[in-house]
């Protein structure tokens, strides 16, 4: 084994051993043992595009399969046709470099709060999403998948707001309705190949016409309602609102991340054909949650709501640069991807940040945040600002290429959902406008306390880092991104 | 004619099962303690699963005639003896406690459920229809006594709901071998079979006996698995049983009802009727499940749904067995580790409960609520409850591998019904105590006055680390099971 294979292996087993030993540890140092692992993890992270260099000894007989950095395979369960295969390429690794941050910023905002579970199960939580993102097998993915459900149930029915039970359950019974679609999506793919190697599966070697078509459906719905593409995505503003900062940080951070990436890698990558054949529905819906979206935003009285809301539409430029099945639209994707995980991620923490000052999130009954908090009030414009999509920011080139590749596709009806979505963008400037106007300016109806203590600097600094980096040099994210890309595309008839 | 020549070692398991009721009876009648009673059944059933192991699944049959043989041994007999001897051992060891207490004669106890143990173990080996309806006889008959056993101490309130769970059970349960009886008769009287090998489809005109005779027989079958619509007696018997003996009967007296259906329906084309119960019983057994405000009826009616899933494996035909077989063990285990956690949780010799009881269980005993949420988990489908996802993916693999894509869905479907109430009682677990209506000076006082923390006791908790680990295993390396069953 390669120090590369191990550091494949420690990304997902490091939180998962580190989760244990939060839970049996007395509450102040199963805390500290808990920043120091979300912590530690991220070493094998920085390592993996190390192994980039040897990329081209990793030879895969599946010419459209990826050219993986470095890769994991034991066999497990061969009844069911699951090997624990891991593996890593330029799509899922600023995937899994944003769960790494963002579980590691949660957990140091944890610090001195009270308990430890809510610590653990962020762990199990990184555990789940990094091994879905790392997963090169089927079944392997499916079973990450559902890893991540129990745990976020908990955070929310644990820590929430009031009406947090409900929330809850209506996630957990959501979300395992997608779930339920991905198994029958993987089994199908699964026992009509006779394999769940994705990196042989890739390209749709092996399945005929209408496997692919029934598997794509299968697979879509499951990644719809977790992405969550409009209309399936009524979970999501009820989740947020209700979950706690550090819930709704990973949550929108990456826990959607886990239905866009599926969708391009498992629903793209297994069933080309069903892919080309559900691209313009999938266009259709995508656009209908841009503007859905925004038009809700619009209306939105209360702050993590309307972040919440405003996921929906960016995840539906996310899934509009997706069905357009071009280079450019998937590695918009992939950018608007990471771009929504930072912004969001900060938005939340804003968000979290002025609910505890305020004890409110009503936009009415905030005001003057300029004023009161300056510092607070900068950088939830900042947030805002990137989250519409100014250039130079991370917002921009996800949702601007998302377009592009809209316009590039051609057409009647590409160009259409292209121009509507362009609108939507616009919208998406006007609700953010309001609700800056609505909670940095006006007149001071609360007084909050302004100082920001260390550990919100800490959370909230790498992010807004990122955010301008991602913005000014789109091409950290993109770098390894074209060669899978086109090597998908290609696949397509 | 010849004297027939009979294959004493393939004969082992069944020799150490019945041997252990002999031992029992023995024991309790020279030695009369409990301990030894106690040692006699842990140390017989742990005898029979060596026994299993050692004769194995490859073994030629013996009681031959010709070719086709009435026990026969199998890798499925092989860990379904296995199952039945760690079930039986695990539930003695969730009666002690109240054993000790004299809720029930130890001597009598253990020797029926020894009993019961032997029945299972034959199901499992049986080659022939008579051997097969004999087995699961032998495995019910002394249920019906153990559910009704039940003794009260002076001045205790006496309740006669065990009694009236056992008269419930045992005429349901006569009447349904009484229709397999049938099935088997009329199956016989058109195609000659008897012996399981040799069971085929009818043919001519005497196809329809013959159908009539195999419907027959898998509807009686089906009672013994709580199949809907024949299932009505599961919850009102499992309600009324002592908590390990409802532990029991929703473990190994399922699993000995799942062995016989498997030797039917593998053999004869009993696929739509299968397929209609399946559905019909894990949708019902969801959707009540749903309102259960008891502990027990709760478990009895979640069983009731996951013998749909296995059900629907069986719908197959001989293709899902398999499927059927890994289903049910990885379902038993989970089940007799939520049982575990229940019996703990409780007095000795106390029922289920209502569901508010175990408000805040989780936080005041945090290993019993972390076993049970893994069960439930894994009843659910879900990791932690690993061993469970395995269970679903394989019956869903198998349905689809097999072209019943609708029933997989189905089977999936029923999958987020299920969820909805194994999280509800989950949630309960760790749930903060309900405000007083009152004033109270210290609720936390008041919520451990009323809520209190019993100890569990030792042969409890070892019961529990046991099967929990078991449960845990098998979700690691579930191809062991899969090994275990090919």
């Amino acid at each position: 084994m390669t120090i590369y294979q191990v550091a494949l292996v420690a990304v997902v087993a490091l939180p998962a051993l580190g989760a244990a030993a939060v839970a049996l540890l007395p509450a102040r140092p199963a805390r500290l043992t808990g920043v120091a692992v979300s912590a530690i993890t991220l070493l094998p992270i920085i390592l993996l595009p190390f192994a980039r260099s040897s990329t081209w000894t990793t030879y895969s007989a599946n010419p459209a399969g990826p050219r993986l950095w470095t890769e994991v395979d034991v066999s497990w369960v061969p009844a069911l046709h699951l090997d624990f295969h891991l593996g890593v390429d330029g799509v899922s690794y600023p995937l899994v470099a944003l769960t790494g941050l963002l579980t590691a910023l949660c957990t140091a905002y944890l610090l001195k709060s009270s308990g430890r579970a809510l610590i653990a199960l962020l762990l199990v939580l990184e555990a789940g999403i990094a091994g879905t993102f790392l997963s090169f097998d089927l079944i392997l993915f499916f079973l990450f998948f559902e890893v991540v459900l129990l745990p976020m149930y908990a955070v929310i029915a644990g820590w929430g707001g009031d009406d947090r039970r409900r929330a809850a359950r209506k996630f957990v019974l959501y979300t395992l309705f997608g779930s339920v679609f991905l198994l029958l999506g993987v089994v199908t793919v699964a026992v009509s190949a006779g394999t769940a190697d994705l990196a042989e599966l890739i390209g749709g070697a092996g399945l005929d016409r209408t496997t692919q078509y029934a598997a794509f459906t299968l697979l879509a719905i499951a990644f719809a309602v977790k992405a969550p593409l409009w209309p399936l995505h009524t979970w999501l503003p009820d989740a947020h609102t209700q979950a706690p900062t550090v819930g709704s940080v990973i949550l929108a951070g990456v826990l959607l991340k886990m239905g866009t990436y599926g969708l391009i890698r498992v629903g793209v990558g297994v069933a080309p054909l069903g892919a080309e054949k559900a691209a313009p529905v999938l266009g259709i819906l995508a656009v209908a949650a841009i503007i859905a979206g925004a038009l809700i935003c619009l209306r939105q009285t209360e702050l993590k709501r309307l972040i919440a809301y405003s996921s929906v539409g960016h995840m539906g430029f996310v899934l509009l640069g997706i069905a357009t099945l071009s280079v450019t639209g998937l590695q918009a994707a992939l950018l608007g991807n990471v771009a929504h995980g930072l912004i969001t991620g900060l938005l939340f923490f804003l968000a979290g940040a002025i609910k505890d000052r305020a004890h409110t999130g009503e936009l009415a009954e905030l005001g003057g945040l300029r004023e009161t908090a300056p510092r607070l009030a900068g950088a939830l414009g900042f947030a805002a600002i990137a989250s519409l999509g100014l250039p130079g920011l991370a917002g921009f080139w996800g949702e601007a290429f998302a377009v592009v590749a809209a316009v590039q596709r051609g057409g009647g009806l590409w160009t259409t959902l292209a121009v509507l979505a362009a609108v939507g963008g616009a919208l998406t400037a006007a609700y953010f406008l309001r609700l800056l106007r609505r909670v940095t300016h006006g007149p001071a109806v609360i007084s909050l306390s302004p100082t920001i203590a260390g550990r919100e600097w800490l959370a909230w600094s790498p992010l807004v880092v990122l955010t301008l980096a991602v913005g000014l040099v789109p091409t950290l994210v993109l770098a390894a991104t074209s060669a899978p890309m086109r090597a998908l595309v290609e696949a397509l008839p | 004619m010849t004297a027939q020549t009979v294959d004493h070692v393939s004969l082992l398991p069944l020799y150490a099962a019945a041997g252990t009721a002999v031992l029992v009876l023995l024991a309790d009648l020279v030695v009369a303690r409990r301990s030894a009673i106690f040692g006699a059944l842990v140390v017989g059933g742990l005898a029979t699963a060596v026994c299993a192991i050692v004769v194995g699944g490859s073994r030629v049959g013996t009681f031959c005639a010709g070719a086709s043989c009435s026990w026969v041994p199998s890798p499925l007999a092989m860990t379904a003896a296995v199952v039945f001897a760690g079930l039986t051992v695990g539930v003695l060891g969730l009666s002690v406690p109240s054993l000790r207490l004299g809720t029930a004669p130890a001597g009598e106890f253990c020797f029926l459920l020894a009993c019961s143990m032997t029945g299972g173990v034959v199901v499992g080996y049986a080659g022939d229809l008579i051997t097969l309806i004999v087995g699961v006889e032998t495995l019910t008959l002394p249920l019906y006594l153990l559910v009704g056993l039940r003794r009260f101490a002076p001045g205790e309130k006496v309740s006669t709901a065990s009694a009236s769970a056992s008269v419930t059970f045992f005429l349901i349960s006569v009447v349904s071998t009484a229709i397999a009886l049938l099935g088997a008769a009329l199956n016989y009287a058109a195609t000659g079979a008897l012996h399981l090998d040799r069971l085929i489809d009818g043919a001519g005109p005497f196809a329809p006996v013959a159908d009539a005779g195999v419907a027959l027989l898998v509807i009686g079958l089906a009672f013994k698995v709580a199949a809907v619509p024949l299932h009505a007696w599961a919850p009102a018997t499992y309600e009324g049983a002592p908590l390990p003996v409802a532990a029991y009967l929703s473990t190994a007296s399922k699993l000995g009802g799942v062995l016989a259906l498997a030797a039917i329906v593998s053999r004869v084309d009993a696929a739509a009727l299968t397929g209609v119960l399946a559905v019909l019983t894990m949708t019902v057994g969801n959707l009540v499940a749903l309102r259960q405000t008891r502990m027990v009826r709760l478990l009895a009616w979640s069983s009731i749904a996951q013998a749909g899933y296995i059900l629907a494996a069986l719908a197959l035909g001989a293709a899902g067995v398999a499927a059927a077989a890994a289903y049910s063990v990885f379902f038993v285990v989970l089940e007799l580790v939520a049982f575990g956690v229940v019996v703990a949780l409780r007095a000795p010799g106390a029922d289920g409960g209502s569901l508010l009881a175990y408000r805040g269980a989780g936080r005041r005993s945090p290993w019993l609520g972390a076993a049970l949420v893994l069960a439930f988990a894994g009843l659910a489908g879900l990791p932690p409850g690993l061993a469970g996802l395995f269970a679903k993916v394989t019956v869903v693999d198998a349905l689809i591998d097999n072209g019943h894509g609708w029933l997989a869905g189905v089977v999936a479907l029923n999958a987020v019904i299920g969820l909805a109430y194994y999280v509800r009682v989950s949630a309960l677990l760790y749930t903060k105590a309900e405000a007083p209506g009152i004033s109270v000076v210290d609720p936390a006082l008041l919520e451990a006055a009323t809520h209190p923390r019993l100890p569990v006791p030792r042969v409890v908790g070892f019961v529990l680390v046991a099967a929990s680990l078991v449960a845990v295993a098998l979700g690691f390396a579930p191809q062991l099971l899969f090994d275990a069953l090919v």
